[in-house]
């Protein structure tokens, strides 16, 4: 077995083992870091479908991510309020109805924002998504039906189906197993025709013209597959914080996403996940170091990117993707 | 609506749009010089303002504070240039996105840690203070008309700058062709470091004049940001003069619709929800009109071929 298939199943093995050992030794905060580990993990890999098969820095990712997170808030607080929407839709407190909804809603906007921000491209297609982002951010803090600037709060976490959401790790398990569900789908889909054809584009546009392929096509795609999945993702993380404010939709979560798979290795499986559980624990421990702690996060980032370009896959496993 | 009261947010426009023309003229110029996109811009106006504040608390003149301001955001553009900036000319967009995005993580936090959390607030000078009366009788504050001046006199200054002078040669033939003019003896490594120190001390600039009229705070960059580069998206990236033409129009939308689409929605429905969807719209009305102009010139109004 290669060194990057043994660590694509040791890192996700890594934060699953630290959540049941955490629910073994009874200590639910960590459970709760873990949780958010394999959330921000599941963001970041549908953000890694552009950003790292296709090569679209989007720095408005976190537009998807509020989406989801909005639509559970949405329809949680009409399940909670008893008053439909618009008079005719009911709320749900159901995770897999919220999922889908979260799934459509982000994939739609990812449509209509990938339609025309991908009619540009490199440093003008940063600063759109940027704005895209930000647009939708002014939208959720003066529109006050939800909270506005406020945000919401939901009262109690949502229902699966035969499963009490309620207890930590039973959550945890669910989140995990729809990040498992997506690395396997974005190992097959980078492996497929599609996502041959999509890093043909990335790496040569031209050639990959030539030979008949049309990269606004293929970017659109990924671009809304991607957006879907961070959706999916910003839905989890309501739930975990039974919150929802417009700080969901704020450029720094998008920038913190990049982070985070910059931090793991770019378009590598495990990357983003690597990276989440790396920023949860930067983020924990420096925290209790000091007040200040972005300072140092800043000059790790900082490190990472002038240094190891590669980020933690990169340093184990070496720079190359290769296929098998 | 009366005139009166048009013509004051016409010019409320005009003061925001030549303040955005001021900070998107510095992105622009870093970016068409030296191909580079610089999220820690919005850092630089902080400092500005901030350095601005610290100086007038200090000595208690504007104008002092003024030039501490242009200093400060010079120096630490030129240091910073000379430390992490230079390493990323060569790199891919997304190295400078996330170094520059640890750079505005740095800047905010050594400035929480410098200032403290509270906002500092800056006073305009006492010639400036008050209200003006315009010809026609129209009363306007004079700061935001220095505000205006200030902008049109740094536009003025940037043309003079980039189209007459030796040093506006090199800049011009920086962004056409870099090795060519390295190879004629031009020193590119002091030219950018110029250039970016240049950029920087427009940004603090901005951040001062606005210092007085917002409260001085830490995060306070980086809605400016984003607003300038809204604009030279629409003005097309590396135009000095579609910055100008930009920073306009995203001026006049943003203020004219946070006063219009209200008024315009209170014709067909109630007024608190008219009030609810104008405002609404009015916060995403630039979005959309940079979403229109794509629409039609996908690398802006004054841009190249993208």
């Amino acid at each position: 077995m290669r060194l990057e298939t043994i660590l694509n199943l040791l890192i996700p093995a890594i934060l699953l083992a630290t959540a049941l050992i955490a629910s073994a030794m009874d200590a639910p905060y960590i459970i709760t870091l873990a949780t958010r580990a394999a959330i921000l993990a599941l963001a970041a890999v549908g953000l890694n479908f552009a950003l790292g098969l296709g090569g679209l820095v989007s720095l408005g990712h976190a537009a998807f991510f509020g989406i989801g997170g909005y639509a559970m808030g949405i329809l949680a607080f009409h399940a909670q309020t008893y008053a439909p929407l618009w008079g005719v839709i009911e709320g749900t407190r159901s995770m897999p109805v919220i999922w889908i909804v979260a799934v459509i809603a982000s994939a739609f906007a990812a449509l209509v924002i990938g339609a025309l921000s991908l009619r540009t491209s490199g440093v003008y297609f940063i600063m759109i998504t940027l704005a895209f982002g930000q647009m939708l951010f002014y939208f959720a803090i003066s529109w006050p039906a939800y909270g506005g600037e406020d945000g919401l709060s939901i009262y109690i976490r949502n229902d699966f189906p035969g499963v009490n959401t309620l207890v930590p790790i039973n959550f945890f398990l669910i989140c995990f197993a729809l990040l498992a569900a997506v690395m396997v789908l974005f190992d097959r889909l980078t492996k497929s025709p599609f996502g041959l054809a999509l890093q043909a584009g990335r790496q040569n546009p031209a050639r990959a013209e030539a030979v008949g392929l049309t990269p606004y096509r293929l970017r659109l795609v990924a671009f809304v597959i991607s957006g879907a999945i961070t959706g999916l993702a910003g839905a989890l993380f309501a739930d975990l914080n039974r919150f929802i404010s417009p700080g969901m939709l704020s450029w720094q979560m998008s920038g913190e996403l990049i982070v985070l798979i910059v931090l793991g290795g770019l378009a590598r499986l495990s990357g983003p996940v690597a990276g989440a559980m790396l920023f949860v624990m930067l983020e924990y421990v420096l925290e209790g170091l000091s007040t200040y702690w972005h300072i140092y996060l800043g000059a790790i980032l900082l490190g990472v990117v002038l240094f190891a370009r590669g980020g933690l896959i990169g340093l184990v496993a070496g720079r190359e993707v290769a296929h098998e | 609506m009366s005139a009166a009261l048009l013509i004051e947010q016409l010019l409320n426009g005009l003061q925001f749009g030549v303040m955005l023309f001021v900070m998107a003229a510095g992105l622009t110029l870093i970016f068409g010089v030296m191909g580079l996109i610089n999220l820690a811009h919005g850092s630089l106006y902080m400092i500005g303002a901030f350095a601005a504040a610290g100086a007038a608390a200090y000595t208690g003149s504007f104008w002092l504070a003024l030039v501490a301001a242009l200093m400060a955001a010079a120096i630490v553009g030129a240091i910073v240039e000379m430390v992490v900036i230079r390493r990323l000319y060569d790199r891919d967009h997304l190295d400078q996105v996330l170094a520059t995005f640890a750079l505005i993580l740095i800047f905010s936090e050594g400035t929480r840690f410098v200032f403290g959390s509270l906002p500092l607030y800056l006073d305009t000078p006492s010639v400036l203070s008050g209200p003006t009366t315009l010809p026609g009788g129209i009363e306007y504050s004079k700061y935001r008309l220095f505000i205006i001046a200030v902008g049109l006199a740094v536009g003025a200054g940037l043309y003079g700058l980039i189209a007459r002078t030796r040093l506006g040669i090199q800049i011009r033939a920086g962004e056409a062709d870099r090795e060519m003019i390295a190879a004629l003896g031009v020193d590119i490594r002091k030219l950018y470091t110029l250039v970016f120190a240049l950029g920087a001390a427009l940004a603090g600039l901005a951040g001062a004049m606005i210092g007085a009229i917002q409260a001085v705070e830490v995060g306070m960059g980086e809605p400016v940001l984003i607003l300038a580069f809204v604009v030279i998206v629409i003005g097309g990236i590396g135009s000095i003069k579609g910055a100008f033409v930009g920073a306009l129009l995203v001026g006049l939308t943003d203020t004219l619709g946070r006063v219009l689409l209200p008024q315009v929605f209170g014709l067909v429905m109630d007024a608190s929800s008219a009030t609810t969807v104008g405002a609404s719209l009015a916060s995403m009305s630039i979005y959309i009109l940079m979403a229109g102009i794509l629409l039609f010139k996908p690398s802006g109004l004054f841009g190249g071929t993208p």
